[in-house]
């Protein structure tokens, strides 16, 4: 019998071993590598070996700041006012360049800031652009998440009817699903443009001119709203058939009884769909979350990040750093960080999902 | 009564199939004008974008924006790049995952509950999270070739393919599968004393029909359209594979003829793929949601 046990021993190891092998090669050591990597000054090519640098890479990507500016006094105490009669604040720059008063804000910029009083409070940050692409990358998710996931419902209760040719559509909404991304977003980027756009011309033509051209993907109110469309027309047709396979594992029996009961249909819905969808609808927001964490190739294909960093997202910082300037302990810092993020967003959105008894 | 109740059956009726039609041209647009732009001369496509003429294969239609798509980049070379790189990661992933979740689904070995939850675990990290130090790891590995050893994957085949073949949600759809077949069958084959490797290829492999497409379509559609992990690995035109060709036609003033021409090119397969196996693949993305 022991013999058996150990033989089999061998062929658990034998036949599991190379997916074990390859996953710890290519998803779990690059993972702790990062976390690794991020407390070094890691490059990608080098001549003198990395070295340990602590946090300061955290320090450099997350370090903030505020301060509180009070109005320049002339000798008198009065308020010394500019040529606009503004009452005026010491130079900001003179804080944070080498000013030995103020070591804390050393090298920071403003990120926003505010008026109070009589003076006016600023937010700082040591890296505002890679705070922007923390901003972006959260309206992104908290848009997408609700938009696709609803979305994504509404078209399944539309296919879920015993119709004629209903197959037809479903095959039809789902095939941006199979398309690249990549494909996608460069076929948008000409539906957006803005002299020869077709989106451009579908909304010039229904208004008889009245609406303005926009140029969709050039200007830092629109954009990231513009990937956020496309992003769901891509991708809408995936939740959607999570949704079916959800809607098909509810008995026909409790429609028949609520039927019976004369429920309309809001009433079905509330109370024998959605009950029926609860693991499906968890689901399907945390693999959107998910997803939408990871947005790059939208973005590298149709913004590069522009215009005035309105779509830099925490992805396409990671690459253009830790590929792009070949810093890798920058871009394992930001990896890091994205997990982090990920997790914690995906165990709030499981606690505030769980089962209540 | 009754006359009154048919009309409005058949009124509501018209109106699920204009609403159904509103949203299938939402969602086919766009793939339609890119295939009938391709045909049109660059000049002729941008005013046509201006009508319904868009839409339609009229005026001056040609193959002309096709031929020189492949005389500005080495399109052949790309689509034959991302169909090796795609087919042998499909087929590794196939064997190497099926045989994996064949051990934890039916043989009993130490550590295998282990194994299982760390492979499970990795599902939660996204790919992004760990491109970049796996990019610094590619740059160092070892490759045992025809000329010894040599050192960094970049700029290769192999850096395309290995990393990609056994990953947790492949083994999880195995596993699942594995374990809704007849245990039966495989204990009357252990009694007449078949080995687990035989059993594997004997009895549970013919049987797995539905999950390997499952696993196949899943696999291919992440390969063929794989972009942040190849502009990174693939400087060098040689191994480039479709989705990084794109670049060579991103510029200034773009040809939009020869893009649409390339975009048709590399994405027109693959639509024809999935509606001729429509039903499979849509069976295997609900099939990643069912157990959740």
């Amino acid at each position: 019998m022991a013999s058996k046990f150990t033989q089999s021993n061998r062929t658990g190891w034998l036949m599991a071993g190379p997916a074990i092998a390859l996953i710890l090669a290519f998803v779990i050591a690059p993972f702790f590598l990062a976390v690794g990597f991020s407390f070094t000054n890691q490059r990608l090519v080098s001549p003198h070996p990395a070295e340990f640098t602590g946090l300061s890479n955290y320090r450099q990507l997350l370090g903030l700041g505020v301060l509180h500016l009070d109005p320049l006094t002339d000798a008198a105490g009065a308020v010394v006012l500019d040529d606009q009669g503004q009452p005026k604040l010491p130079e900001l720059r003179k804080i944070t360049r080498k000013n030995p008063d103020y070591p804390q804000f050393d090298g920071m910029r403003e990120w926003f800031s505010w008026s109070s009083g009589e003076g006016r409070t600023y937010v700082l940050a040591r890296d505002v652009v890679f705070m922007t692409a923390i901003v972006n990358t959260f309206i992104f998710v908290l848009v997408v998440a609700p938009l696709q996931g609803g979305l994504a419902l509404g078209l399944a209760l539309l296919i879920n009817q015993r119709l004629r040719g209903i197959n037809v559509f479903r095959a039809i909404y789902f095939m941006p699903v199979v398309v690249s991304i990549v494909v996608v977003s460069l076929l948008w980027s000409f539906i957006y443009n803005q002299n020869d756009g077709i989106l451009n011309n579908i909304l010039s033509a229904i208004s008889f001119g009245a609406i303005p051209r926009i140029d969709w993907l050039g200007n830092p109110s629109t954009a990231m709203g513009a990937i956020i469309f496309m992003s769901v027309w891509q991708a809408v047709g995936f939740h959607m058939v999570i949704w079916l396979s959800g809607l098909q594992t509810i008995s026909p029996t409790l429609y028949e009884a609520g039927a019976i009961e004369g429920a309309s249909k809001w009433q079905t819905f509330r109370y024998i769909t959605w009950p029926g969808l609860r693991n499906t609808a968890v689901l399907v927001l945390v693999v959107i979350t998910m997803q939408a964490f990871g947005l790059f190739s939208q973005i590298d294909v149709m913004t590069k990040g522009g215009p005035l960093d309105s779509t830099q997202t925490i992805v396409f910082q990671a690459i253009q750093r830790g590929y792009g300037k070949q810093d890798i302990s920058a871009g394992s810092a930001i990896s890091v960080i994205l997990f982090v993020i990920v997790l914690s967003v995906s165990l709030i959105q499981r606690y505030l999902t769980r089962e209540k008894v | 009564m009754a006359q009154i109740s048919q009309d409005n059956r058949g009124l509501r009726l018209v109106v699920r199939y204009t609403v159904l039609c509103l949203i299938a041209a939402i969602f086919s647009f766009p793939l339609i004008f890119m295939v009938i732009s391709s045909l049109k001369p660059s000049q002729q496509l941008l005013a046509d974008a201006h009508s319904f003429r868009a839409l339609l294969p009229v005026g001056d239609i040609s193959l002309n924006n096709y031929f020189d798509a492949f005389k500005r980049a080495p399109v052949a070379l790309f689509v034959f790049n991302s169909v090796l790189v795609t087919g042998v990661t499909v087929i590794a992933s196939l064997a190497v995952c099926s045989a994996a979740a064949f051990a934890f689904a039916f043989v009993k070995w130490k550590g295998r509950d282990l194994a299982l939850t760390v492979i499970l675990a990795t599902l939660i990290v996204p790919f992004e999270t760990i491109a970049i130090p796996l990019l610094l790891e590619a740059s160092k590995l070892p490759w045992i070739g025809l000329d010894g050893i040599t050192w960094g994957w970049l700029n290769s085949y192999r850096v395309q393919i290995v990393p990609f073949i056994a990953d947790g949600l492949t083994i999880y759809l195995f596993v699942q599968y594995f374990k809704d077949l007849p245990g039966e069958l495989i204990e009357a084959a252990r009694v007449e004393g078949a080995s687990w490797f035989a059993i594997y290829r004997r009895v549970v492999m013919p049987l797995s029909g539905p999950v390997l497409a499952t696993a196949a379509i899943l696999k291919f559609l992440v390969m063929y359209n794989q972009y942040l992990w190849p502009i990174m690995v693939t400087q060098e035109e040689q191994y480039r594979p479709v989705m990084v060709g794109l670049q060579y036609f991103f510029q200034l003033n773009r040809a939009w003829g020869e893009i649409m021409a390339y975009l048709s090119l590399i994405t027109v397969p693959v639509l024809a793929f999935y509606l001729y196996l429509q039903k499979a693949f849509i069976a295997s993305i609900a099939s990643t949601g069912v157990k959740g």
